[in-house]
């Protein structure tokens, strides 16, 4: 292979990125070594499994990836913006669509909610830490290096471009014969781990970890969508991680799982993409179900309306979820009797997102409401939500779905689930739960302005690809003639991404402008809020709770506040076990990350020799005895009384 | 951890290499024997769920633990997915165009 065919030539957007990327880095690494950053880097993130640190790293690299896939979005819609425009050529968008929606679903979405599980889960079950910490840290850096690796396909060897379903026999080697789409089996393989480790690490934290007194029914709901979202992850993710080993065999090794040619089905990928990708969406946004539970009960100062239907609403959800996949394939050609059940399964998941809906109205029924920025984005995810959920159900008919099937309608309906259901949440768990985080609240009054420019632009961009789609716009087209009639929306449609692009960067100039200039004397509970995480400081101490609480009720925090009893006693504190920081998470997962390097351009004996290190590197990690370590009385004393004052 | 251990871990070692030596046995049968499609089929489940019992047993400790009931749910939810992939995919598979020929 030579030189040109390797890194991506003769695009002059590309070239810049290359060249931005290359400066980039070696700024970076000059900028920590001149700052003489690289041990601190190393001791305090790299090899951290504190569960908080891993929280913030997975909500950084999604902001970073929410960047990337913002600017392919962009550019799609500069694309479309006007009839026959040659911005990008057909090559060129088929692989910006592509990488921008496996970046939003797999290296947006997940690791944004992933993160904000890790920070607040084990602290609202006042636990430690999560269950097995160096497992959780493995699983940040494989998610990390299986999306590094992807994004690497952008210069280096060509990106995937075969949509981010892959739909085979166009993902097989026939017919992109390119290392495009290795790395993306590749690439989704190495993160998958990951998030198949998650999942079950957050099943055993919930299940063993909580804190004496806190029974199931006492579970905050944002804990409770956590467990069952780890359940179906543990359900889900296998069906995928099979599915892209077949599709690496046939592509890699001349296996037929998929190919008709040697009895293979092309459908059968169809098939296993969505058992997995339906599940999926569950995944996605029954966390963020959570924290909108949280925000809104907390902002309308009131218990949650209906707690145990909403967890019974969840775990129907959950059920269901199993049971609807083929709803992504109707026009398949499946007998009438499939499409009638999956019709009706589909139909039916409204039915528990519809009682959530209204419990979270009802929580707002006769509160006193407070209009924080978390909470304006709570009170627009209800309304944008729902417009996404009906359209989902027009969706859900089988028979009307011939008329739907692929088209921006159907683009647009899963915008009007995705973004309010994923991206509010995560923007409200955000500014809700910061001052956890990171000790200062996020300024209100730029945040106004992030959500007032998001939820406008969101609105601009996503509504025209209905009416599009109805007139009948098929997704993934890159241009379109003039006697369409599309230019008008589709060009007001491109302004409004312009404007949901500023309401991105108000959300950066705000992180920026409030670690700056952010008051930091905002307390342990600055929201007055109900759940345990608020009972301990602002930012978390590593140990996070000095003395473990003990619970009576739902939203025990809050009667405790009002019966004054949040004090710390001095003679309950006992030295905290904690454990020690590991190498081997970051060094398994860049083995991982190589390994996948190799695998994408086919280097087999590189590969195999790469392949030694996760094995060296596996049993370096099963003869590591380090049992932690234990924080002293006298330290916890003194970290308690620089938040609280005087102990009891 | 290391107060639990006793001696060498045979039990894993031999959950180990049954479970290769089942897949093995698999691959055999697929590749070198002349049974028919449908034959083999069914000798892939039943090597399956010998797969399945000899992981439950040798390496995820079913027996061990005071939690029998979440055992119990787990393994039923397990089963009810399992099957739910298996017959779900075998039936839009084949039902519809794909049954026509």
């Amino acid at each position: 292979m030579s030189l040109d065919e390797f890194f991506v030539t003769g695009d002059p957007l590309i070239l810049a990125s290359q060249i931005a990327i290359g400066l980039t880095m070696i700024g970076l690494i000059a900028l920590i070594t001149y700052l003489k950053r690289w041990k601190w880097l190393w001791n305090e993130w790299f090899t951290t499994v504190d569960h908080k640190k891993i929280g913030i790293m997975y909500i950084l690299a999604g902001v970073l990836m929410f960047f990337r896939g913002g600017v392919d979005g962009l550019l799609m819609k500069a694309q479309t913006s006007r009839p026959e425009l040659d911005i990008l050529n057909a090559q060129h968008y088929d692989e910006i669509f592509t990488t921008h929606g496996v970046i939003m679903i797999l290296f947006m979405a997940m690791p944004m909610l992933i993160g904000i599980m890790n920070v607040v889960i084990p602290l609202q079950i006042g636990a430690r830490d999560v269950a097995f910490p160096k497992l959780n840290a493995f699983s940040f850096w494989t998610f990390f290096a299986g999306a590094m690796l992807f994004n690497l396909s952008f210069v280096i060897g060509g990106s995937p471009d075969a949509g981010w379903t892959s739909y085979f026999p166009l993902a097989g080697k026939e017919f992109t014969p390119g290392v495009g789409n290795n790395y993306y089996a590749v690439s989704l393989q190495i993160a998958g781990i990951g998030t198949l480790a998650t999942g079950i690490n957050f099943i055993v934290t919930i299940m063993k970890m909580r804190a004496p007194g806190l029974s199931w029914m006492k579970l905050p709901i944002f804990t409770w969508s956590t467990f069952i979202t780890s359940i179906i992850i543990v359900a889900a993710f296998p069906i995928l991680t099979i599915a892209l080993l077949f599709m690496t065999l046939d592509r890699l090794f001349g296996t037929h799982f998929f190919t008709v040619a040697a009895g293979g089905d092309p459908m059968l990928w169809l098939n296993l993409f969505w058992l997995w990708g339906h599940p999926e969406v569950y995944i996605v946004v029954l966390p963020a179900f959570g924290m909108f539970s949280e925000v809104i009960a907390t902002f309308s100062r009131k218990n949650l309306y209906g707690y145990k239907s909403m967890v019974f609403a969840v775990a129907g959800i959950a059920f269901l979820s199993m049971l609807v996949w083929v709803h992504h394939f109707y026009t398949m050609g499946n007998s009438a009797a499939v499409n009638s059940i999956f019709s009706l399964t589909t139909m039916m998941i409204a039915i528990p997102t519809g009682v959530k809906i209204f419990n979270w109205l009802f929580t707002m029924r006769k509160g006193r409401i407070e209009f924080s920025t978390a909470m304006l984005w709570s009170l627009a995810f209800i309304p944008c939500f729902t417009i996404g959920g009906v359209t989902g159900v027009m969706l859900a008919m089988a028979a009307a779905d011939y008329q739907y099937h692929n088209t921006m309608f159907l683009v647009a309906h899963f915008h009007y689930v995705l973004i309010p259901g994923v991206v509010f949440a995560v923007f409200a768990a955000l500014y809700y739960w910061w001052p956890k985080m990171f000790g200062f609240k996020l300024n209100e009054k730029i945040g106004k302005w992030h959500f007032w420019l998001f939820v406008i632009g969101f609105n601009m961009t996503f509504m025209p690809m209905f009416f599009v789609g109805l007139d009948g716009m098929s997704r993934r087209m890159y241009t379109y003639a003039e006697s369409t009639g599309w230019g008008a929306w589709l060009g007001f449609s491109a302004v409004g991404s312009l404007v949901m692009a500023a309401g991105f960067a108000a959300l950066c100039y705000n992180i920026y402008w409030s670690f700056r200039y952010a008051s930091r004397n905002v307390g342990s509970d600055p929201w007055n809020a109900r759940t345990l995480e608020w009972a301990t400081a602002s930012p978390a101490p590593h140990y996070n709770f000095a003395v473990v609480p003990q619970v009576e009720q739902l939203d025990d925090f809050w009667y405790k506040k009002k019966k004054g009893e949040t004090g710390l006693k001095k003679k309950d504190l006992k030295p905290v076990h904690m454990p020690s920081n590991s190498w081997t998470p970051i060094v398994l997962a860049a083995a991982f990350g190589v390994v996948g390097f190799f695998l994408v351009f086919e280097w087999f004996t590189l590969a195999i020799v790469a392949s030694i290190g996760i094995v060296i590197g596996l049993i370096a990690n099963s003869f590591d005895y380090d049992d932690g370590y234990h924080i002293p009385v006298e330290e916890l004393e003194k970290e308690e009384r620089e938040w609280r004052g005087d102990l009891q | 951890m290391s107060a639990k251990s006793q001696g060498f871990p045979w039990n894993l070692l031999v959950g180990f290499i049954l479970s290769i030596a089942l897949t093995l046995l698999a691959v055999f049968v697929a590749i070198y024997t002349d049974f028919s499609n449908h034959v083999i089929l069914w000798v892939l489940g039943v090597l399956a769920i010998f797969q399945a019992i000899i992981q439950l047993f040798m390496f995820m400790h079913v027996t061990e633990g005071k939690e029998g009931i979440i055992n119990v749910i787990n393994m039923v939810n397990s089963i009810i997915l399992a099957l739910i992939i298996v017959f779900g995919s075998i039936w839009v598979l084949t039902s519809g165009h794909a049954s026509l020929h």
